[in-house]
Parts: structure tokens; C-alpha cells; sequence
């Protein structure tokens, strides 16, 4: 039995089936996002004075990540508008440009991610704290950074306390004057605020993957379906494309306030 | 399968009338992307002003991240002329969302109960 409106759209609500489908679930992951943007602002308010990192991401990266959404988003609309112009070459064109646009996204964001992991905020015994990134002469007797050291912690919350700036020097540390537990990377379990941004942007970023994974397979493997079925396809094109525009909104809204606030 | 040699059934995905009406929407979607980057510039440069308070700074980001949204949901995502039923479905989603920050607001107003590290 033939699945009625797979493709026509019912004469009552005007839709086919997938397009209704993907709103429905686009609502349902407006709530997820919300519930986190919730929590972020919970989180953010409630923090005491002087607590609450900023300027902790580079602001030019992600500047960047956001253009490359934004011409993805661009080639995505741009791709499906050339299906209906039955122009499937250039189809093929603009969505390649997506997938490209994703994978540089993803490569950003690794090569942020990775600059946290390899961040430490090391406790010596002096009281005071070395801060910044590991470098590869750490060894059993020694660790090395390329940072700073502060007096306090609440000197590494403004400005440029967790990514490398022109004032950043070598500073070597015998593991023996370093506090028992006292070396951490800013990984999620840091404090509240990575814990917050490595939930929204890893969520994103499963998000980015998952979209790109369809488009992909849409592009691809399945582009036979447009000798076969053209309107059918256009229709999957047009799906994907709405997730890939939701990925796009959630992030328009990540970027500043993450980023800049 | 090339722009000049169409599969036969591709004939029905666009009339002349809507091909018409595609091409004049790329037009939009175009300026529309240029206007979001011109947005994604105006955020950063608007988080960098020194306000006489913070909560100006995230006014302003949060006003023309509103503003970005709504072109993508319009324009690309075609909301502004989009079906009754997915107006009825997105409604909901509004209703629930803004009951969702409205808890949030309403729940700071009545002591912490979360532990900053």
C-alpha cells in the first residue's frame, strides 16, 4: 500500500507529510535548546560578582564559524532553489559548498576544544597559580606551560585568562611545588562555565553532525532518486535544509552569549 | 544528468510560473545572507562599545541576534509565507518556550538555589 501525501502536499493542511514532520520535531528541539538557554541563564545570573569568566573563547573564531554557518545556510536555500529550477548541477554545487562549510565548522570547533583540553590552571603550594597551555617538554619531573601566573583565581575570570595572548611566557614548574590534585584542564568539569558551554556547543555540534550526515547522504548516495522521483527529492532536500537553517538559529544565538557577553 | 538533460519526471518539480518565482527568491535569499554577516559584525562590534551598563551590552546582542533569527525563520526557512498548520504548531512551541523563561525569570526572583564553583 502507497503512503498517501509522501509527496503531494493533503489538500486540507496544504503540507506533505516530512514537511509537517520536520516542524514537529524542529518545535520539539526548540524546547531542548530552551531548557539549556534556561539553565545557561540560571547559571549566569545567579553566579557571584567576579565569578563569572568572560572573554574566556576567541571571539575571531567564533566570528568565523558563524560566517560559515550563514553560507551554509545560504548554499543550502540556494541548492534547493536550483532543484525547483531543475538545474540539479548546480544543486550538486551549492549543497557540495554546505558540506564543505560543515566540515570546516567542525574543524573549528575541535581546534577550540582541543584548546581547552590542553589549558591547565595549576594550584602551587606558593598560594599562587600558573595558568595556560601544556607544552610538550612537560615531563615526570617537570611541567611547562605557556602562560601566566596570578595571585588569585579571580584575576583568570576577565579577559585574557584561558586563551593565549602576545604576553603569554614559558614557565617551568617542578611537579613538587605543585598542590596535591592541583592541575586541571578546562575541560567541562572545570567550573560552571565550561560545564555550560561544552553542553549548548557540544549538543551543536552533534546537531552540525548530524545534519551534515543527511545532506551528505542526500547529495550522494541517495541522489539517484532525482532521475527516479525529482519531486520527492527536492522535498528531502527541502527537509534537510530546514533542519540545517534550525542548526544555523540555535548557533546565531550561541555565539553571543557565549562569546561576547 | 546535467542542467540541459533533465530527467523526464523533473518536468513537474517547476513550471515556468514558479521557476519564475524561485529565481526572484534567490535575489532575497542573497541579500538576506548578506545582511546576516553584516548582523554577525554589528554583534561583535556592539559587545565591544562600553555601555554605561553590561545589561545594555546584552540588550543590544540579544536584539540583533532576535533580529538575525527572524531572517533565517522568515526568509530561508520560508515562515513568513508558510502554511496555517505550521503557524498552529509553532504557536504551541511559542506558548511553551516563553512559559519556559518566564519560570526562569520568576524562579530568580525567589533565591538562588544553585551552587556556583
Amino acid at each position: 500500500m502507497e503512503i498517501p501525501y509522501a509527496v503531494k502536499p493533503r489538500p486540507d493542511t496544504g503540507l506533505y507529510n516530512a514537511k509537517l514532520g520536520i516542524w514537529l520535531f524542529l518545535a520539539s528541539e526548540v524546547m531542548l535548546f530552551g531548557a539549556l538557554f534556561s539553565s545557561y541563564i540560571l547559571l549566569r545570573v545567579n553566579a557571584e560578582e567576579g565569578t563569572w569568566p568572560h572573554h574566556w573563547l576567541n571571539i575571531w573564531l567564533g566570528m568565523t564559524n558563524t560566517f560559515v554557518l550563514i553560507i551554509s545556510s545560504v548554499t543550502v536555500v540556494l541548492g534547493w532553489a536550483a532543484l525547483k529550477m531543475n538545474q540539479f548541477k548546480r544543486y550538486k554545487f551549492y549543497q557540495g559548498i554546505t558540506i564543505l562549510c560543515a566540515l570546516v565548522f567542525l574543524g573549528i570547533k575541535s581546534f577550540e576544544y582541543r584548546d581547552k583540553f590542553m589549558h591547565y590552571e595549576i594550584q602551587l603550594k606558593d598560594g599562587s597559580i600558573a595558568d595556560g597551555h601544556l607544552q610538550p617538554e612537560t615531563n615526570d619531573k617537570m611541567v611547562v606551560i605557556e602562560g601566566r601566573k596570578v595571585a588569585s583565581h579571580a584575576e583568570l575570570m576577565e579577559g585574557e585568562g584561558a586563551k593565549s595572548s602576545g604576553k603569554d611566557v614559558k614557565i617551568e614548574i617542578p611537579r613538587d611545588q605543585i598542590k596535591p590534585n592541583g592541575m586541571e584542564n578546562y575541560g567541562p568539569w572545570h567550573n560552571t562555565y565550561t560545564a555550560i558551554y561544552f553542553t549548548l556547543t557540544g549538543l551543536h555540534a552533534l546537531h552540525v553532525i548530524g545534519g551534515a550526515i543527511v545532506i551528505f547522504a542526500i547529495w550522494g548516495p541517495l541522489a539517484k532518486m532525482w532521475e527516479r522521483d525529482p519531486e520527492r527529492y527536492t522535498n528531502r532536500v527541502e527537509v534537510s535544509g530546514l533542519f540545517w537553517h534550525f542548526v544555523d538559529l540555535v548557533w546565531i544565538f550561541l555565539f553571543p552569549v557565549l562569546y561576547l557577553l | 544528468m546535467s542542467d540541459g538533460h533533465l530527467p523526464s519526471a523533473a518536468v513537474g518539480v517547476a513550471d515556468e510560473h514558479s521557476m519564475e518565482d524561485v529565481r526572484k527568491h534567490v535575489r532575497t535569499y542573497l541579500i538576506v545572507g548578506v545582511a546576516l554577516m553584516c548582523g554577525t559584525v554589528m554583534t561583535v562590534w556592539a559587545s565591544l562599545i562600553h555601555f554605561d551598563s553590561r545589561e545594555m551590552n546584552i540588550a543590544l546582542a540579544l536584539l540583533i541576534a532576535s533580529t538575525k533569527g527572524f531572517l533565517v525563520a522568515g526568509f530561508f526557512m520560508h515562515l513568513i509565507s508558510e502554511k496555517k498548520m505550521i503557524y498552529s504548531v509553532l504557536a504551541f512551541t511559542v506558548f511553551f518556550f516563553v512559559a519556559l523563561m518566564f519560570l526562569t525569570l520568576w524562579s530568580m526572583g525567589h533565591g538562588s538555589i544553585v551552587q556556583i564553583r
